[in-house]
Formats: structure tokens, C-alpha cells, sequence
């Protein structure tokens, strides 16, 4: 008995190591449509339904985690969870510090909300999140920035009036715009930044990178991407 | 929860609002105030043990002890508390990697750290990455613990340091002189005497604890600040109850708990204050000696 014990408890042990490794994917959760908590506590929105397909075809077992915006690629390196899966754009300086996977959201605009269609956006004081795409760029346009560790305090900054306009992903920012009553509009031109939003790899985990970037070729090529991105951005959205 | 909110678009008013308020999300937030209870409930005695062993250490007269005692202090109570959460735990973390790496994976030829990168081999992963979501949650947890256990320890061990210095000399040495050793006179005399000198500088501490939890989010613990920021900010359609911006009420919300609980605390400790006070030659004790005889 003790013997037949002993065996069950190390083949049990021998196979938990052998277990398919779980892939922990990285989001923010408060970057509603690409990705936010739902009502019923867990990840959502478009980055869920893509990150959950793309494990299933490169037959992984995937893990949801949430971090915070500002310390996502350090608990990357650190070894917190494997991938970003956080709306975040290609840029040149991220990529000298992380690797990207192929781009599962197109280059998409960056656009002003504002309270008022006179705001001025060139000189005044804009809010963007920080560390982001968006930021870097108001900090060069000339207009004073002010950073916000949530993308949802950017836009109730632009509310209470603490800045002019909120500068964002137009298409994070046009359902809060829609949904407003006219108290929020865009203005000025849209301004293209980024090279699309892809998934974020420490720089040494190639293989892993891999078999994300030949899932997300074979969700491009039969259309599963395309007819998500109309799911959760409306038809306005840009298309691959 | 309720049947009726199963279509939640559908319903609006006090319906409306007691789905709302009955959702998984908002399940997780009374949750969340368990977390808070329940981490002070751990780490207030744990920080006061790691007081009480650095006030003991400081006071050493063998002086390795008493300058690791004494360092421990002056260290932590130097350093900002921001640091600590952000730093420490990220060592005492990659600290436990890095000792089951060089126990389960000896053979491993990588370097562990690339550049930027900590990468350890996957068996080493703690938690292994494959274990449920619990375990990892219990794990920063755990860690949230340790890191505040240190730093209110090392104020708790200046506390009690000064605390053990205001034993009157004379009670000492009255115990001294009924031939009780050193050990026995610690015990028997200066341990409960001290109490009641170190107990404003404790209360202090567990105030500022309770105001601290916050920090919790910094760790990866999910705590009702993080939430009320969640749960507050503008929902677009997106979600099953869209609402604007109501952080307001939610923080307001915080704002009574944390009044709530710091008032309850005081009348505790005021408590405690009294009941240590009875019978010691401070003029606390005086007073309840004269109230007591009239």
C-alpha cells in the first residue's frame, strides 16, 4: 500500500512538470474595446476573444493576468507573465527594449477629444496616458502634457476641465464620444502614430514569438481578425 | 444574482441598481475589503514580532547583534516606503527564483540575467506558471505581507526600543535586588511595563498601516482602492451597466470605511491604554489609582 502510494504520488508529481507549459498573457483591463474587466470580474473585450483564439491555434494553454499600465513591460522582463496583450503599438523605442509579434490591429489613428470644437489643442494643457505612443507625441507638439496612469482619467480630465482635450486612439476614445450627448466631440486632425498594435515578447523568447506570429497570419488570412475588429470597433474601424 | 438581471439593458431604477450592485465585479470589491481586514490581521502582529526581535537585537550588548538590530532601524526607517514596495519585493521574488533555479535546474547553460531580462528555467517559476490563478494571487499576497511586516517593523522595534529605555531604573532595580536574574527581570518586569510607554508610538503605527493598504495595488494585489478606481470610471456600452463617472461616490464610499474603521480603532486602543495604565508609576496610572480609591 504505502509502496502503491508512493508511486501515484510521483507519477503525479512527474506529471505536473511535464504538463504543458501555461502561457501567462499580460493586459492592462481598463482599455475598453481592446481589452477591460466585465461586469462579471473577468478580461474582456477584443483583445480577449483574440488573445483566447490565437492560443487555441498554436495549441497553448493561456492564463489571463492584469497589470498595470505603467510597469507592463518591466513585470514582462521580470518574468511575470510571457506576453503583452495590452493594445500597445509597435514603436521603435519599445522595440529596442522588448520584440513585437506581426501587428493583430492595424495602424490606426490617434485623435483629440475635447469639451468645446474652439479647444486649443496646439497650445493648451492635453491629457494622455503615460508611457504611451500618444503622450511622446503631445510632449514634442508644443501643448503642455498631463499624464495619467489610467486611459479613464485622461478622459475625466478633459471633463472636469483640467485639460482642454484628451489625446488617445480614436478608437479607444469614439465610444465615449458617442455616448456623451455632445458633451465631448473630436477636433482637429487625426494623426496617424504606431505600427499597429502587435504582442509583446521578452527578446528572448523567439520560439514563443513564433507560434503567436503564425497564428495571427492564419486569423489574417481567413478573416477571423478582420470580422472581430467590426465586432468590437464598428464598421468605421480600419481593416487589414 | 437576481433572475430579473438577465437582461440588464432592460431594467432600469431600483432594479436596475441592485443588479448592478449584485455583479461579479462588484462581488470581487466587498471581497477586496476581506483582502484589506484581513492582511492587517496578519501582518500587525507579524510586524510586531519583527519589532520586538529588532528592539531586543539593538539593545544587545553583544555587538554583532546590536548592530544588526541597530542598522535593521536605521535602513528601513531611512529609506521611503514607495521604494521598499517597488524594490524589495522584486528582490525577495527574484531572490526565491534564483535559489530554486540553483536547486531544480542545475544544468541549465543560459545566463539568468539578459540585458533587462530575469529568466530563470520554467521549473523554477514561482509560482510555477501552470499553477491556477489562486496561487499566484496568494503568492503576491504573501509577499505583500513580508515587505510590510519589515518596514512597520522596524518603526514598531524603534517603539519599542524607546519603550524599553522608559522603564523607570528603579523598578529594574528593586527586581534586582530580590536576586531575579537579567532574564527574569526582562521578563517579568521591564516586558510589561514597557506596553504602556510604547503604546502611543503602536497605535501611531497601526493608523498609518491602515492608511497604507493602498500600497497593496503596487504588489499586485487587488485591493478596494484599486477597485473603486475600476469600478468608478466611466462604463461605455461596452459594458452590461454603462454609467459616467461616478469614482466620487465610490471613493466617498472609501472615505466612510477607512473613518469608520480608524474610529473604531481608536476607541480600542483607548481601550487598551486604560487597562495598561492600571497600576504603573506613570501619571496615567496615578489618576485610576486616585479614581479607584475615592
Amino acid at each position: 500500500m504505502k509502496k502503491l502510494l508512493l508511486a501515484t504520488a510521483l507519477v503525479a508529481f512527474s506529471s505536473g512538470i511535464a504538463a504543458a507549459q501555461t502561457v501567462r498573457l499580460g493586459t492592462e483591463g481598463a482599455y475598453p474595446p481592446f481589452n477591460f474587466i466585465d461586469d462579471a470580474g473577468q478580461v474582456a473585450g477584443f483583445e480577449r476573444e483574440m488573445g483566447d483564439e490565437m492560443c487555441k491555434r498554436a495549441g497553448l494553454t493561456c492564463e489571463w493576468v492584469t497589470n498595470e499600465w505603467d510597469s507592463i513591460i518591466p513585470n514582462l522582463q521580470s518574468g511575470n507573465y510571457d506576453v503583452i496583450i495590452a493594445g500597445m503599438s509597435i514603436t521603435e523605442e519599445r522595440e529596442e527594449i522588448i520584440d513585437f509579434s506581426a501587428n493583430y490591429f492595424p495602424p490606426a489613428a490617434s485623435a483629440y477629444a475635447a469639451a468645446s470644437a474652439d479647444a486649443d489643442i496646439a497650445g493648451g494643457v492635453v491629457s494622455a496616458q503615460v508611457s504611451t505612443i500618444q503622450a511622446a507625441y503631445i510632449a514634442e507638439s508644443g501643448a503642455t502634457l498631463l499624464e495619467f496612469p489610467t486611459p479613464d482619467e485622461t478622459i475625466a480630465a478633459v471633463r472636469n476641465g483640467e485639460a482642454v482635450a484628451v489625446f488617445a486612439d480614436k478608437d479607444y476614445l469614439r465610444p465615449f464620444v458617442e455616448q456623451s450627448n455632445g458633451e465631448l466631440m473630436f477636433v482637429g486632425d487625426d494623426v496617424a502614430l504606431g505600427g499597429g498594435v502587435g504582442l509583446g515578447f521578452r527578446d528572448s523568447d523567439d520560439e514563443l514569438r513564433a507560434k503567436f506570429d503564425a497564428a495571427i497570419e492564419s486569423m489574417k488570412a481567413d478573416g477571423t481578425l478582420n470580422a472581430a475588429i467590426e465586432k468590437h470597433f464598428g464598421p468605421e474601424a480600419k481593416k487589414f | 444574482m437576481f433572475e430579473f438581471c438577465a437582461d440588464p439593458k432592460a431594467i432600469e431604477g431600483l432594479q436596475w441598481m441592485m443588479c448592478y450592485l449584485t455583479t461579479g465585479k462588484h462581488i470581487d470589491f466587498y471581497l477586496s475589503f476581506g483582502t484589506v481586514l484581513l492582511l492587517l490581521a496578519i501582518t500587525a502582529p507579524v510586524a510586531l514580532a519583527f519589532g520586538f526581535g529588532g528592539a531586543m537585537a539593538a539593545r544587545s550588548h553583544f555587538a554583532p547583534l546590536g548592530l544588526l538590530g541597530k542598522g535593521y532601524i536605521a535602513m528601513v526607517r531611512g529609506v521611503p516606503d514607495i521604494i521598499y514596495f517597488l524594490f524589495f519585493v522584486i528582490a525577495l521574488d527574484q531572490g526565491i527564483e534564483w535559489l530554486t533555479h540553483q536547486v531544480r535546474c542545475p544544468d541549465w547553460s543560459e545566463p539568468i540575467r539578459q540585458g533587462l531580462e530575469f529568466r530563470v528555467c520554467p521549473e523554477a517559476k514561482v509560482p510555477h506558471s501552470s499553477s491556477p490563478a489562486i496561487i499566484h494571487s496568494a503568492y503576491n499576497f504573501g509577499l505583500a505581507i513580508i515587505t510590510f511586516a519589515i518596514v512597520f517593523g522596524a518603526f514598531a522595534a524603534n517603539v519599542l526600543y524607546g519603550a524599553m529605555q522608559a522603564v523607570p531604573r528603579a523598578q529594574l532595580e528593586t527586581a534586582e535586588s530580590y536576586g531575579m536574574t537579567p532574564r527574569q527581570v526582562f521578563r517579568r518586569i521591564l516586558v510589561p511595563q514597557m506596553w504602556v510607554y510604547a503604546l502611543p508610538g503602536l497605535s501611531n503605527l497601526w493608523m498609518i498601516l491602515i492608511k497604507a493598504t493602498p500600497l497593496l495595488f503596487l504588489l499586485g494585489v487587488k485591493d478596494i482602492v484599486y477597485w473603486a478606481r475600476e469600478l468608478g470610471g466611466t462604463k461605455t456600452q461596452a459594458f452590461a451597466y454603462p454609467h459616467p463617472d461616478w469614482r466620487l461616490w465610490y471613493f466617498l464610499f472609501l472615505l466612510v470605511f477607512y473613518l469608520a474603521f480608524t474610529r473604531v480603532s481608536e476607541i480600542v486602543l483607548s481601550r487598551i491604554t486604560t487597562r495598561l495604565s492600571h497600576g504603573q508609576a506613570t501619571a496615567a496610572g496615578e489618576m485610576l489609582r486616585k479614581a479607584g480609591a475615592r
